[in-house]
């Protein structure tokens, strides 16, 4: 089965036999970046097993999130999940006090039926504390979608955009020099509120950015802190800075009546300067001295781009990053083989895909090929065939490759690092030419296949 | 519902993943949504497993909750026979799966009709039994199911080795310690002159399984797994079995009587006549083991009276908790295990070696006991240790659940002699780190870096304005100081005097990190 989405590139879709991580591994950032919340996951020990694992130390300093663990009564509804789940966020809110608490609904409570939407509304009025739900489950969705089911359940909560002159006034008489500045300072234009979890350096890096332009954010979607969100409704323009968010997009555009700016995502040189070109174009504000900053940052990576160039890349996909990374570096001259993904939706990804295709035609490189809902035997043999220079491939197949010869990448490491922005191109570059790094370094110690020949299967 | 940060054991599939996984051909495929693959993580990120892992998912989604999984689950074992051709497939449930009720077994015996591999549905309930339970389980249903096999084709050969042999049984991947245990076993059974018949399920062939009854005792260094192997096979096939673990001088001795007991009671026919094993028990005690002579000697008085707290497995905790308390003179003020299903032994093994007993699977609980009692020193697991960097107070890893750093690359038994040695050195170095520590308390440290610092600082005449200030806060500690030095140098290249927050990413730009 494959989908046109224009003449020259088209989606593949294998079995879904891939590995990739759940997305309720979503509260060890959001958590991190939303500094008065509070996860409660709603599922069982595999579930707990698995943020406990994957988080590593970080579970060990008190985290602000924690599993509602059912057991064998609440399966078999012996046990009302009403009266369990109070109980347990009247504990929170006693020992945490967080200005929001928010549900992460697991397959166990999707197969259960068990109504976190209806009780949370009833609970959030009994107790006082905000209560948002997220279905962040595995059965529909993988890894970094679980932030995009929180933030598209956060955006109901931002508030109404103000829309009295009156109050704008006062705060222009309280502090009058400060207000003039920034009224000089920024071109006028509607409301922009961009979405997507960040870290704070690189919120404040892309506000710079979009500064240089004239072109003020007036909020982020997450904010630092609950209390903070936003304010979104008619007349109020988005902008996505991940690629994972598509039901955040959609929330945005259809209950909150916002304009969605579809733009390629801010990821490397050449996708940051598209992103910022593309609100400007929106908002009608002529951007100045991008060209020459691209050229600014390329010219600084010179020594990275020495080592990747012709270099082959094969993406095993898990993460939904995969269409940005590959298109940016395809820019620094490597050839991708596959660009393996767990989800597309060509309409929010529009811009991407666009981007990519005329990035693959300036670079004169063959369009990779996309396989959605990849099927992990099946890429091992490509791999096999293959041998790229580099598998960007999740931790449970990174081992054997290396041990079979092929140089990978931990593609988990792109979700944590901070990879947006013209200022993050070079640890971008740094993660992905580490291998390639220890590969020359190592080049003088031979063994490069470290498995006995009968299990080099 | 409980409210739940920490486990010490994982969830039942997981156990069976680790016995399937450590068998030589054996594919374990579970039955779960995404994501639930997970121990493959763990076993190629902890082990640094070259190969593979053998196991993988029969995805559960949207459309499986709609209409059944049960085609799925059959192609899906039949494409993993025609693609590896393993011996064995065992079809794992999984706590997703134990709730949809699909008659998984009845997919299993339609698979086994078609496919060249033996498939098994694993027996484990997930709200009933923890990680250990399933793995102890799935084991003696593996072995079950292939002596019963041989036994229908009549192609068991059921006369034992004619030299004195054992099976050990209960080494598996992602065990604390448990290759470089096995190894120490081989060497120790070999001294003493014992053939060892198989190890399972380690490295294991599922094909071999039927030879086990040939072996003269089955040998069970650990508690949580190989104990159900052992009994059923004492019932069925009359196979006696040694449960001490060789853990600590006595017990290793004790170890060692035990099998040399067995042996001649059931060689009393034959001309085999075995040696006296005193000799070769006091030698190893007394000179190969280092731990007898650092007991005596005079780094370990300072030991004396000291206060420890022991958690961990019943294995470990058991063992450690006797080590201390019996051969280093060693207070030990609360011992303690997670391992809820068999306390009843737990605290039989440990009477009379520590003032209290805790058994919990709370690690909150844990941590206030260690408050409370305010050890020297922890022997815990990696929860403890972390317990201890919070409390001030060292800690030693005796026990699973652990991190990478226990999977060491160097020789680290806990069993066996060499295991004494290791252990003497890891409960010195746990006290004597403890020791160092305080001595810097009393003297005020022999820490310098906050002088250093300021004579390095060439701030002058720079301004930080409060947004760059406040930006600077946000970037993680162990950056920081980079990050203000290089922003200051740049600021200083340009003859800036204020410092925004973006010169700060200018600088960032120019330095290139």
């Amino acid at each position: 089965m494959s989908v046109k989405i224009d003449e020259t590139l088209t989606v593949e879709c294998e079995t879904g036999n891939y590995h990739t991580f759940c997305p309720i591994s979503c509260v060890s950032w959001l958590y991190q970046k939303i500094e008065d919340s509070f996860f409660l996951v709603v599922g069982t020990k595999t579930c707990g097993y698995f943020l406990q694992n994957a988080l590593g130390v970080m579970i060990f300093a008190e985290p602000r999130y924690a599993m509602a663990e059912l057991e064998e009564g609440d399966i078999s509804a012996q046990l009302n999940d009403y009266e369990g789940l109070k109980r347990l966020c009247i504990r929170i809110r006693r020992d945490r006090d967080p200005s929001v608490i928010i549900w992460i609904g697991t397959c166990t409570t999707e197969i259960i039926k068990m109504d976190l939407e209806g009780m949370a509304p009833k609970l959030e009025w009994e107790i006082g504390i905000p209560i948002l739900v997220a279905r962040a489950n595995g059965l529909d969705y993988a890894f970094t979608q679980g932030e995009d089911t929180v933030l598209a359940a956060m955006a109901h909560r931002c508030p109404e955009p103000l829309r009295e002159r009156k109050e704008m006034k006062q705060k222009v008489l309280a502090f009058p020099s400060r207000e003039k500045d920034e009224l000089h300072e920024y071109a006028n234009h509607p409301s922009l509120v961009l979405f997507g979890s960040l870290p704070s350096n690189v919120v404040s890096q892309l506000n710079l950015e979009l500064r240089r332009q004239s072109i003020k954010v007036s909020g982020w979607l997450p904010a630092q802190r609950y209390t903070d969100l936003p304010p979104l409704g008619d007349g109020v323009y988005v902008c996505g800075v991940n690629p994972f968010l598509s039901r955040t997009a959609t929330t945005l555009i259809r209950r909150e009546k916002c304009e969605l700016i579809g733009a390629p995502f801010p990821i490397g040189p050449d996708g940051t300067r598209a992103w910022i070109e593309k609100i400007c174009s929106v908002f009608g504000v002529e951007a100045r001295g991008l060209e020459e900053r691209e050229e600014q940052i390329w010219e600084s990576l010179k020594d990275y781009l020495d080592l990747v160039r012709g270099k082959s890349v094969f993406f095993m996909g898990d993460n939904l990053l995969e269409v940005s990374l590959a298109r940016f570096l395809i820019r620094c001259g490597m050839i991708v083989h596959e660009i393996g993904i767990p989800y597309m939706d060509k309409r929010y990804q529009a811009a991407e895909l666009a981007l990519l295709r005329d990035t693959c035609t300036r670079m004169c490189a063959p369009i990779p090929r996309i396989v959605e809902k990849p099927d992990n035997s099946n890429q091992i043999r490509r791999l096999r065939e293959l041998r790229p220079d580099l598998a960007i491939t999740g931790m449970a197949h990174a081992n054997p490759l290396e041990a079979r010869g092929i140089s990978t990448k931990w593609s988990v490491e792109f979700t944590f690092a901070q990879i947006h922005g013209s200022a993050n191109a070079r640890d971008l570059l740094e993660l992905v030419t580490r291998p390639l790094r220890r590969q020359r370094n190592l080049e003088h110690f031979g063994q490069n296949t470290l498995v006995r020949k009968n299990n080099n299967c | 519902m409980k409210l739940a940060y920490w486990m010490y054991a994982g969830p039942a599939h997981i156990g069976t993943l680790r016995v399937a996984s450590s068998f030589k051909n054996v594919h374990a495929i579970m039955h779960a949504p995404l994501g639930d693959d997970y121990m493959n993580v763990m076993r190629s990120m902890l082990e640094r497993e070259r190969d593979f892992t053998a196991a993988t998912a029969s995805i559960v989604d949207r459309h499986v909750l709609a209409r059944g999984s049960q085609k799925r689950v059959v192609d899906n074992i039949l494409r993993k026979d025609q693609e590896e051709r393993p011996d064995l497939i065992i079809l794992t449930p999984t706590c997703t799966s134990s709730i949809l009720q699909e008659d998984l077994q009845n997919f299993v015996e339609r698979a086994s009709l078609i496919s060249n591999s033996s498939v098994i549905f694993a027996d484990v309930d997930h709200y009933q039994v923890n990680e250990n339970q399933a793995a102890d389980r799935t084991l003696e249903q593996v072995v079950r199911y292939y002596l019963d096999r041989s036994h229908t084709q009549e192609a068991l050969d059921q006369f034992v080795t004619s030299v004195p042999s054992v099976n050990i049984i209960g080494i598996f991947t992602l065990g604390f310690h448990n290759q470089h245990d096995c190894r120490e076993l081989r060497r120790l059974l070999r001294d003493l002159d014992i053939e060892i018949n198989q190890i399972i399920p380690e490295g294991g062939a599922v094909e071999d399984l039927k030879d086990l009854p040939k072996a003269w005792l089955n040998l069970i260094p650990y508690r949580e797994v190989g104990l159900m192997t052992a009994m059923y096979l004492n019932k069925e096939y009359a196979m006696p079995y040694i449960s001490t673990t060789p853990m600590g001088a006595v017990d290793i001795a004790e170890c060692i009587r035990q099998i040399h007991k067995k042996i001649d009671t059931l060689a009393s026919g034959s001309s085999n006549k075995r040696v006296d094993c005193e000799p070769f028990i006091d030698a190893q005690t007394r000179f190969v083991s280092q731990a007898a002579w650092f007991s005596r000697s005079i780094d370990c008085q300072n030991l004396t009276g000291k206060k420890t707290v022991v958690f961990g497995d019943a294995t470990h905790a058991a063992s450690i908790t006797k080590i201390l308390a019996r051969e280093m003179g060693i207070h030990v003020s609360c011992a303690g295990t997670f391992c809820k299903h068999d306390a009843e032994w737990f605290k039989e093994q440990i009477q009379g070696f520590c003032d209290e007993i805790l058994i919990t699977d709370d690690h909150a609980e844990v941590g206030d006991m260690i408050a409370r009692v305010e050890p020297s020193a922890i022997f815990g697991t990696q929860m403890e240790r972390h317990i201890g960097k919070r409390l001030d107070i060292p800690c030693g890893v005796i026990s699973a659940p652990v991190h990478i750093q226990n999977f060491t690359l160097g020789y680290r038994p806990f069993l066996g002699y060499e295991g004494t040695n290791q252990i003497a050195d890891l409960v010195y170095n746990s006290f004597a780190l403890g020791m160092e520590e305080h001595l810097l308390d009393i003297f005020g440290g022999h820490d310098t870096k906050e002088i250093m610092d300021k004579s390095l600082s060439t701030n002058i005449g720079l301004i930080w304005n409060p947004e760059s200030r406040l930006e600077l806060s946000k970037i993680p500690r162990f950056v920081r100081e980079k990050v203000e030095k290089n922003t200051e140098k740049f600021a200083r290249q340009k003859g800036i005097k204020t410092i925004t927050v973006e010169v700060m990413y200018a600088a960032k730009e120019a330095f290139g990190s």
